[in-house]
């Protein structure tokens, strides 16, 4: 297997005497920071362990449905496991995973700039998920909740007995966090770029999170006031959703699904970001039309606001809006379609290398698709009252969340590992866990769709003897998926300390994050960059170095 | 225009970047990037505030439709003179903050202090009548979930005597229209009570001499913000109290 990886030669190699890493010492100095770049790992350590938190509870439900009757956990029980699982993982791991951590790091120097617009919101924001994610662990201890992560209405508000107003204050104090990081990013992709950078040199990269960021500030503060409403229905007994008083619980799926479909398009897109970088940068070649990869992620963000009923295709609504909704969703999966054909594109005579990224990519590439074709199959109406409410669904939307945006996150974090620790991770041991990852991940959720199809319903603690082997599979895959993700935590700490010392660019790349030291200096750039070449030019990059000698230290 | 047409226009020194105040936060070039910055951001702020009372808008203009004359009869029992009166105070409490910024931009400290105080002053006699209604509601069992009781609902309103009695399945619908209520112009109270608590900190400040150093974008975008309550202000007072006003 070939590589690209250019490292300082071992010898010689020290990190630079300042970075941003060190330039202060104590826990103060990271506390109170306003670094972009430290408030990303800030984040990066609080959504690693929530992360661990939503798999054990994903590894719970995998052994409760090991055997076909709910013998390990009782059934309120086995509600309040699912539940916290879907919670932690959407609001707590997925929807700040690439954005806050990577994109936190990265857009700034990206766009040249030496911080994000407003730092101070930056830091408030990573404060209202710490504070968030602690009455999520509140609500854990003190007896869980399980009304599933939809909160749905009326079972939420006069059925259960759990910790309900918590959860939902919970998801509204982590909702602010993620729209102060949005208005950051849009804000500082606006107003902060270097001289030069015009909008059609940014890395992709930089679209997508703009993308997203539209859809974090849109779609966002309609969930809040959704939560709001719930929370006063059962504190107080207002009735909006509540059909005894003339409320209509159906408002409620609109206003949750208004926020929580494009929140789907917030999790994939920063992913999507992260996979051109990827893709382009082991295969040596410009992304092939950047141009419409740039317009499909707001594509994306726009038609993405504009599907949300079909989650609800089963719920009453109208037939006609059942079919507009129908076909909307069908059009959403085009911008994603030109992404997808467009990073075939970028391989096809590329010279192709197989670093871990780009393994991990290539996850993405397969896994996305699949869970993007069968999101069709639940978008034509006929076939969505047969599978909506079984394994089908699980499957689908853990193929785009977990093979997609959790790969393409992986991806990003051994991609820019270097960037933000200054050493390389293990090459070997890596490539390793990429690949259990994905004979894992495939292993866990291929046998779920054909449950699905063959009716096993999500969401129960028991089921039928006669889906156990798809099941036994299923749990045994989710144990080979644990250990793909257990590796990296040890071998990336490992690499904290031992791992090579990486240079500023050990993938010989071309975006401006790379021609800096690794760890930046907290002002990333020496002086404000001034961009004369497009993004992904490896033209550039080869006149550039062709004289030029690496010094390290 | 091409890359080093822009190159060029910026690297061109011009007369801010040499400008070095204490305000200017390190990471930003120069004082009109900050004040640009500072803006956009309150303006994409308001935004998501539009969305978060556009879902609160939604309910309304949906439930309206289907009980029209539930919210026609709750309409009905607020106190229009205090609708009025808060829509005065809050519209010259726009002008005062307006007048604030002004103030903050000539550099006046003076009136820039005296125009803020107007408006907290404002602000809260705002919220006064506001909680004088809210206990008007109270007394009158207009409270859904708490004390609600369609009696009054179920038999002519003395003060609309053209009023049918509502039969008391769509009296019973009352609760949602006095949900809406509560939960709409509750919201936009929270958002006058952090308004005026803001004021009152940019006051402090101001008072040390802060704004009228030429950084006038806290007090600028505070007035944006102080604008857009007031705005959603506006359209709350026609569509609780005067909307049904002649039915």
């Amino acid at each position: 297997m070939s590589t690209i990886v250019s490292l300082p030669d071992q010898s010689t190699a020290r990190l630079p005497k300042v970075s941003y890493l060190n330039k202060e010492y104590g826990l103060k100095s990271w506390l109170l920071t306003g670094d972009h770049k430290r408030i990303a790992v800030l984040y990066m350590i609080s959504i690693t362990f929530f992360f661990f938190i939503g798999g054990a509870m994903a590894a719970l439900i995998r052994l409760q449905l090991l055997t076909p009757y709910s013998d390990l956990l009782a059934e309120d029980t086995y509600n309040k496991v699912f539940t916290a699982h879907g919670l932690i993982m959407v609001f707590f791991f997925l929807v700040p995973s690439v954005p806050a951590t990577i994109g936190n790091f990265l857009i700034p120097i990206m766009v040249g700039a030496k911080d994000l617009a407003f730092p101070k919101i930056n830091l408030l924001s990573w404060y209202l998920y710490v504070a968030a994610g602690i009455m999520m662990l509140c609500v854990l201890t003190f007896g869980g909740v399980d009304t599933g992560w939809t909160f749905t209405t009326p079972l939420s508000t006069h059925y259960l007995n759990t910790n309900v107003v918590t959860a939902g204050l919970a998801v509204f104090v982590a909702g602010f966090s993620s729209i102060f990081t949005g208005l950051n990013f849009i804000v500082t992709i606006h107003r902060m770029r270097a001289p030069g950078m015009t909008w059609f040199r940014l890395p992709l990269f930089v679209w997508s999170h703009y993308a997203a960021s539209i859809l974090m500030v849109l779609g966002t503060p309609v969930l809040a006031i959704t939560l709001v409403l719930v929370v006063l229905e059962r504190t107080i007994g207002i009735g909006v959703f509540d059909p005894t008083k003339g409320g209509d619980p159906l408002l409620f799926q609109h206003l949750f699904w208004f926020y929580s479909h494009p929140a789907v398009y917030i999790m994939i897109l920063p992913g999507m970001g992260v996979i051109s970088e990827v893709i382009s940068t082991f295969s040596r070649k410009r992304v092939f039309g950047y141009t419409a990869v740039a317009f499909s992620s707001v594509a994306i963000a726009v038609f993405g606001f504009f599907v949300w009923a079909h989650h609800m295709f089963i719920m009453g609504i109208s037939n006609y809006s059942a079919l507009v909704f129908s076909l909307l969703t069908m059009l959403v999966a085009v911008p994603s379609a030109i992404k997808i054909f467009n990073w075939a594109a970028t391989l096809y005579k590329g010279s192709i290398t197989f670093e871990t990224p780009m393994l991990y990519a290539f996850g993405f590439l397969g896994l996305f698709t699949i869970g993007g074709l069968t999101g069709v199959f639940l978008g034509s109406l006929g076939m969505d009252i047969h599978l909506t409410e079984t394994y089908f669904i699980v499957a689908h939307f853990h193929f785009v969340m977990v093979g997609g945006m959790l790969m393409a996150y992986l991806a990003g974090v051994h991609f820019w590992w270097p960037k933000i620790t200054g050493r390389m991770y293990p090459e070997g041991v890596s490539r390793l866990a990429a690949v259990t990852t994905f004979i894992g991940f495939v292993l866990t959720f291929f046998p779920q769709f054909v449950l699905g199809y063959l009716g096993m319903p999500r969401r129960y603690a028991a089921y039928p003897p006669e889906f156990q082997v798809l099941n036994v599979f299923s749990s045994a895959g989710a144990t080979v998926l644990g250990i793909g993700y257990l590796l990296p935590l040890l071998y990336l700490t490992w690499s904290l300390k031992y791992g090579k010392i990486a240079g500023p660019n050990p993938w010989q790349a071309t975006g401006l994050e790379w021609q800096i030291q690794s760890p930046p200096l907290t002002e990333n750039f020496e002086k404000t960059p001034i961009v004369t070449h497009e993004a992904y030019d490896y033209e550039w990059l080869a006149n550039k170095t062709k004289n030029e000698v690496t010094t390290v230290g | 225009m091409d890359s080093h047409a822009i190159a060029a226009q910026t690297a061109e020194p011009a007369q801010l970047e040499h400008e070095h105040p204490a305000f200017l936060r390190h990471h930003f070039e120069n004082v009109a990037q900050q004040r640009e910055a500072a803006t956009f951001g309150m303006w994409l702020f308001l935004l998501t505030e539009i969305m978060f009372f556009g879902g609160l808008f939604c309910a309304y203009l949906i439930f309206r439709n289907w009980y029209y004359p539930a919210f026609v009869a709750g309409s009905h029992t607020l106190h229009i003179w205090a609708g009025t009166l808060n829509t005065t105070l809050l519209i010259i409490s726009s002008f005062t903050m307006a007048m604030a910024v002004h103030a903050a931009e000539v550099r006046h400290r003076t009136p820039l202090l005296r125009w803020m105080i107007i408006t907290i002053v404002l602000g809260c006699g705002f919220l006064c009548v506001k909680a004088y209604e809210w206990h008007d509601e109270w007394v009158n069992h207009h409270v859904p979930g708490l004390n609600f009781s369609i009696r009054e609902f179920t038999h002519t309103n003395p003060a609309y005597p053209a009023d049918k009695p509502l039969a008391p399945d769509m009296a019973e619908k009352t609760q949602i229209y006095y949900s809406l209520y509560f939960v709409m112009t509750g919201m936009h109270a929270l958002h006058m009570i952090i308004g005026v608590g803001l004021l009152t900190i940019l006051l402090i400040r101001a008072r040390a001499g802060a704004f009228t150093n030429g950084h006038i974008a806290p007090v600028e975008n505070f007035g944006l913000y102080w604008h857009f309550v007031d705005i959603v202000w506006i359209f709350l007072f026609p569509l609780l109290y005067l909307i049904s006003r002649h039915q």
